[in-house]
Order: C-alpha cells, then sequence, then structure tokens
C-alpha cells in the first residue's frame, strides 16, 4: 500500500486515468487518424475536402441538425410542464418512476411497438375505424419520425429539469407571490431562470443523441428521413470506407462540443437568478 | 475506500471462481470429445437445421461450434483481422470474389469432395468462383417483386417497368441496398449489373429517381414483415425474405422478371483460418448429401442448388416457379460481381444521393 496521501491518491486515479485513456482518449485519437488518412495509409484532408465539397452530406448535416432542432423543441415543450407538475405531486418520487420506467426497455424493442401501434393493420387505425375513419398512412412519413424520437428521448429531458425544479426553495416562490407577481410571472421571472441548468442539461442530452439517430430513421422513418447516422454506417458496413466514416464521426463531434459550448452552465448565471 | 476495495475483491473473486468452473468443465466435456474433433462453422444466423448438426456430430464425431454473423462486411472483417479459426463460412458471391483475391481462402480439394456430382451445373462454375476452385454453392435465389393479390392484379406487375407505373403511387418499398435498387434501374435499360461505366450510372441513377413517387419506403430485413402485416401492396427484396413473408400471408406472391434480374449465391467457403480440414471436408461431404441438403432446404426455404436434393423435395416446392424459376428465366440472370473499392462507393454514394430525393 502507498504511503503518503498523494501516492494514495494516484493509486486510487490509475483505474479511472487508465480507462478514460484506453475507453475515451484512444478511440477519440483513432479516429480522428482514420479521417485524416487514406485507404493506404497517407496522411490527407482529402476525406474532410470530400464532405464539404458534396451537396448531399451537406443536406444531410443539415437534415441532422434540423431534425435533433425539432426533437428538442418538442421534447422541451412537453418536458417542461410535465417535470412542473410532477413536482407539485405528492407522491413524487413514484410519479417520476414511472415515466423513467420506458427507458429501462430496449431502444429497440420501443420502436417495433411503434410499428405495431402505427402500421396500417395496427392499434391507432383499428381505433380509428371505430369512428369510421379510414386507415391513414401513419408509419414513414416524418411525423412518425419526429413522435417516435421524441417519445424515446422524454425521460432525458424530464429527468434533469425535473431535479433542478426540485432544488429550488418553495419559499422564493410564496416570496415571489408575497411581493406581487402573479403565477405567471412568478413561473418566468423566478422559477425558470433558477431551472435553466435543468434545461440546458436536458437539451445537452437530446440534442446530442438525436444528432445520429439511425435506426428510427429506417425503421419508422422508412429512410425518408436521412440523418448522418444513416451515411455513418453505411461506410462502415457496406463501403467500407472506414475513413470517410471516420470523417463523420468527427464531425459530429465537433458539432456535439458546439452544442457543449452554447448550452453550458455560465458560472455568473445562478448570481442573475 | 475499505467498502470499495472489498467489493472489488468480491468480484475477482467470483470471475475466478467462474473462470475456473468454465474450465473444468471445458476440460471435463473434453475428455468425451477430444478437442480436435471439432467443426467451426461460420454461418448466417439461423441457416442451417439445427437437426442437421446433430446428425453430423452423430455420424461423424465432430462437434460443431456454430457461430453467426449478420452481413458479408461482417464476416470479411472478421475472418481478415484474424484471430479466430472458422473453419467453414458461407459468404455470398462478390464476397468471395473479394476473398479470394485478397488471399482469405483456401481452395478445394476436389478428390475429397465425394458429392459434388450432386450438384445442379447451372449452379457451378459461376464468374466469381471458376471451376468451384475455392466454394461450393449451399442455397441460391433471386431478387424478384413480391406482390398482394388483395391489392394488385398479377398482370400488371410482371416486369421491372412495372413498378414505374402511376397506378402504384405510394405502394411500393424497396429494400435498402445500393446494389439491388441500380440494378433494377440498369436491367431496365438493358444494361449489366456490374456496369461500369459513369454515364450509365448516372442514367440509372436518374431513372431510379423517376421512381420515387411511388416509393412507400426504403428499409431492410422488415419487408418480410410489413409485406406479412399488408403495410404495402409491392415489394422488392430477395427470395429468401420473399419465401419467409409468403409462409405468413397467402396473399402474398412472389415473381422474377423475365428479362432478368440478379442471382445470387451463398457457397461455403474454407477461409485461411481453418484449422480442422478433416471435419471441414467431412462436413462439405455431409450437406452434398441429397437427402441432408433436401431436409435443409426444406427447413430454410431458400433455393437448393443439389440437383439430387431438388428430386427429393415434395412436389409443392418443387414445381414451385417463384423459387424455382423456368431454365428462360435462370439464363437471363445475373450475378453480382466485386465491383472494388471506388466503384462500390460510387454506387453507394449514387444510391445515397437517391434516397435524399425530395418527395
Amino acid at each position: 500500500m502507498p504511503k503518503s496521501k498523494q501516492q494514495r491518491q494516484l493509486f486510487y486515479l490509475m483505474p479511472y486515468g487508465l480507462w478514460l485513456i484506453l475507453f475515451v482518449v484512444a478511440p477519440l485519437v483513432l479516429l480522428l487518424f482514420q479521417s485524416l488518412t487514406t485507404q493506404d495509409g497517407h496522411f490527407t484532408l482529402h476525406n474532410y475536402a470530400l464532405y464539404f465539397s458534396s451537396g448531399t452530406y451537406l443536406l444531410m448535416t443539415f437534415n441532422s441538425v434540423w431534425y435533433a432542432f425539432l426533437i428538442t423543441i418538442i421534447t422541451l415543450l412537453i418536458s417542461y410542464p410535465t417535470a412542473y407538475l410532477l413536482n407539485q405531486l405528492k407522491q413524487k418520487q413514484f410519479w417520476l418512476l414511472l415515466v423513467i420506467l420506458p427507458t429501462w426497455i430496449n431502444l429497440l424493442l420501443k420502436t417495433y411497438a411503434f410499428i405495431g401501434l402505427l402500421s396500417k393493420t395496427g392499434t391507432v387505425n383499428n381505433f380509428m375505424s371505430l369512428f369510421g375513419i379510414v386507415p391513414q398512412q401513419l408509419l414513414f412519413s416524418n411525423w412518425s419520425f419526429l413522435l417516435v424520437a421524441s417519445y424515446i428521448e422524454i425521460p432525458f429531458m424530464i429527468l434533469p429539469i425535473f431535479n433542478s425544479l426540485a432544488e429550488i426553495n418553495p419559499r422564493l416562490e410564496q416570496a415571489s407571490r408575497d411581493l406581487g407577481a402573479n403565477r405567471w410571472q412568478t413561473l418566468r421571472r423566478v422559477i425558470m431562470p433558477l431551472s435553466m441548468p435543468g434545461i440546458k442539461a436536458g437539451i445537452q442530452a437530446v440534442f446530442i443523441p438525436s444528432l445520429s439517430l439511425f435506426m428510427i430513421t429506417r425503421l419508422i422513418g422508412g429512410n425518408r428521413v436521412i440523418t448522418l447516422g444513416t451515411a455513418i454506417e453505411e461506410h462502415f458496413l457496406v463501403t467500407q470506407n472506414w475513413h470517410l466514416g471516420s470523417t463523420i464521426g468527427v464531425i459530429l463531434i465537433v458539432a456535439m462540443v458546439i452544442t457543449m459550448i452554447f448550452t453550458r452552465d455560465r458560472k455568473n448565471s445562478r448570481k442573475r437568478g | 475506500m475499505r467498502k470499495i476495495i472489498t467489493s472489488m475483491m468480491t468480484i475477482i473473486v467470483i470471475i475466478l471462481i467462474l473462470f475456473g468452473t468454465q474450465h473444468y468443465l471445458s476440460s471435463k466435456t473434453g475428455t468425451n470429445v477430444s478437442s480436435d474433433k471439432v467443426l467451426n462453422l461460420y454461418n448466417w444466423g439461423d441457416y442451417i437445421d439445427p437437426a442437421l448438426l446433430k446428425k453430423f456430430t452423430q455420424e461423424t464425431g465432430y462437434r460443431v461450434s456454430y457461430e453467426t454473423f449478420d452481413s458479408n462486411e461482417a464476416m470479411y472483417t472478421k475472418i481478415k483481422q484474424g484471430g479466430t479459426s472458422y473453419d467453414l463460412a458461407v459468404p455470398s458471391d462478390y464476397m468471395i470474389q473479394k476473398m479470394k483475391r485478397e488471399k482469405l481462402l483456401l481452395p478445394l480439394d476436389h478428390k475429397k469432395l465425394t458429392g459434388i456430382g450432386n450438384y445442379d451445373s447451372r449452379f457451378l462454375n459461376q464468374s466469381f468462383d471458376k471451376n468451384n476452385h475455392y466454394s461450393l454453392p449451399y442455397f441460391w435465389g433471386t431478387l424478384g417483386i413480391i406482390y398482394n393479390d388483395q391489392y394488385v392484379n398479377a398482370k400488371d406487375i410482371q416486369h421491372w417497368d412495372d413498378l414505374w407505373s402511376p397506378q402504384f403511387k405510394n405502394q411500393i418499398m424497396l429494400v435498402d441496398s445500393a446494389r439491388d435498387g441500380l440494378a433494377i434501374a440498369l436491367i431496365t435499360q438493358n444494361k449489366s449489373v456490374n456496369d461500369k461505366s459513369r454515364a450509365d450510372l448516372a442514367a440509372a441513377q436518374a431513372k431510379l429517381r423517376t421512381l420515387m413517387p411511388n416509393i412507400k419506403a426504403i428499409v431492410a430485413d422488415e419487408i418480410k414483415m410489413y409485406m406479412a402485416q399488408n403495410e404495402a401492396s409491392i415489394a422488392v427484396t430477395y427470395s429468401g425474405e420473399a419465401s419467409e413473408a409468403l409462409s405468413n400471408n397467402k396473399h402474398l406472391h412472389y415473381i422474377v422478371p423475365s428479362e432478368g434480374s440478379n442471382l445470387w449465391f451463398d457457397n461455403i467457403v474454407m477461409p485461411k483460418t481453418a484449422k480442422h480440414k478433416a471435419a471441414a471436408y467431412a462436413f462439405l461431404n455431409f450437406i452434398s448429401d441429397p437427402k441432408n441438403a433436401a431436409q435443409n432446404a426444406e427447413y430454410i426455404g431458400y433455393a437448393t442448388p443439389n440437383k439430387k436434393a431438388l428430386a427429393l423435395l415434395p412436389k409443392s416446392i418443387r414445381d414451385d416457379k417463384q423459387f424455382y424459376p423456368n431454365n428462360q428465366t435462370v439464363s437471363h440472370l445475373q450475378v453480382y460481381d466485386d465491383l472494388g473499392q471506388t466503384w462500390t462507393e460510387r454506387y453507394n454514394d449514387a444510391f445515397l444521393e437517391f434516397k435524399m430525393t425530395q418527395r
């Protein structure tokens, strides 16, 4: 056993350090290296040039960002009121558990369940036919894609917002009301700014994975929605051009870093609240 | 801190115990079947009748260790990177060509193959493996059209060009594969499915784009499920997928357009990682045996290239023109060549651009 406190700290840090190097740093370096080389191992910026000169990839990037943006907005609009109401309930931990429960189920299973719901002979159409509505084409549309993607991401938005709302001292709300602010003003000027860190964390947790969703684009979207995830899958599995695939991967990472910077929890935001 | 260390230690001890048990168990079973009486078979998931594996072990004493892959590319990567000891694998046509070129395959000694005479000569000596130096056919099939007779008249959908008919607006499911999608367009323009001309590829892409209004979705293996559920009235997919869909919905039918289509093969090869060659040859001869091949074909539902096995199959299967098309149709079928890296990417890019077409 190492003796001094510092040595001991170092000893305990080792597994974490090794873990980070093996599973975080090394893959990132490999990805960057792959993206900067060609099939025969030369260093080149060719992959990046190809990417930025191709209308297809740029359009796909735009699609990815646009759909990730829509998914984030939809989940935020649903999650904030939900988290707010959950916080007012007596058994809030229990209700929160119910919201979190779907995340215990495998993503693919949930997607297949939606196929059962939305297909032509599915539950939704059967129910509608009770009211004399002819079966509609629900699958393979942008809407069904947004619906399923938002459904899957909602718990990841609710959880951080719920936590940040739960941390707010209820007396602040009372004080605001005592000082003459109405419900809406209290929400707008007190609660919302104080829960901002939760909203930002939620946006990060939803926007970033949404950028590279790909199974749902095919299963539910029928490839009507094509995002960068599709292109990465294709380059790694079909054309086996891992270099171009890695380039797209690096671009996604950069997009994620940008998102992180924009939604960073600035130190002075607390003071303003 | 002490708690963490204790729990870590517990985990390590448990791992050691499990490891020891596993070692003990494997050494125990090893006494029954010596470790080199084994065959490592690398195949697609659910692509052999499990009863045949048992029978093989009973007849020859070789225990079969069956591992599966879900795409040719995944299998190729694993064999190329080594560290495995697969004795036999079942790649498709173009992949055999690629593996052969990269010296990943061992040639087969025809003197040791007792069953090669059972195969239909139409399915031997293919372009991807001349004289079957490296492979024996396992199953074959086609690319074709599934239609649902509740919504579509058989006479309206006999040829690839019928897909473009305005009456099928938003009704077709297309398989998500660059080679197959472009093959359809190339065939309608009387070009080879292995065409390597930029102008022809661009023309095929343009033709495919005009199909977009009729396309409901571009999906993969899910096609068989969607078709069985009546989600779409027409789908373009492989015969293997079609046979599964057809067995779940009696309104579905499969046709191979007579003007031509893709003919695909899954052949058995011996990768260079093979360690148990005697076992491999024993298996090749076992599966070439008409009785076994027929049993396998009945279980899997794909078309067998084994002529003598075909004769043993029930009449309803043998005479099914959907999966055993007549000679004239077969003569128009084309096998995919390995296009090489550059052209594989060109085909995929063309297909990706097509998928991005706004609807």
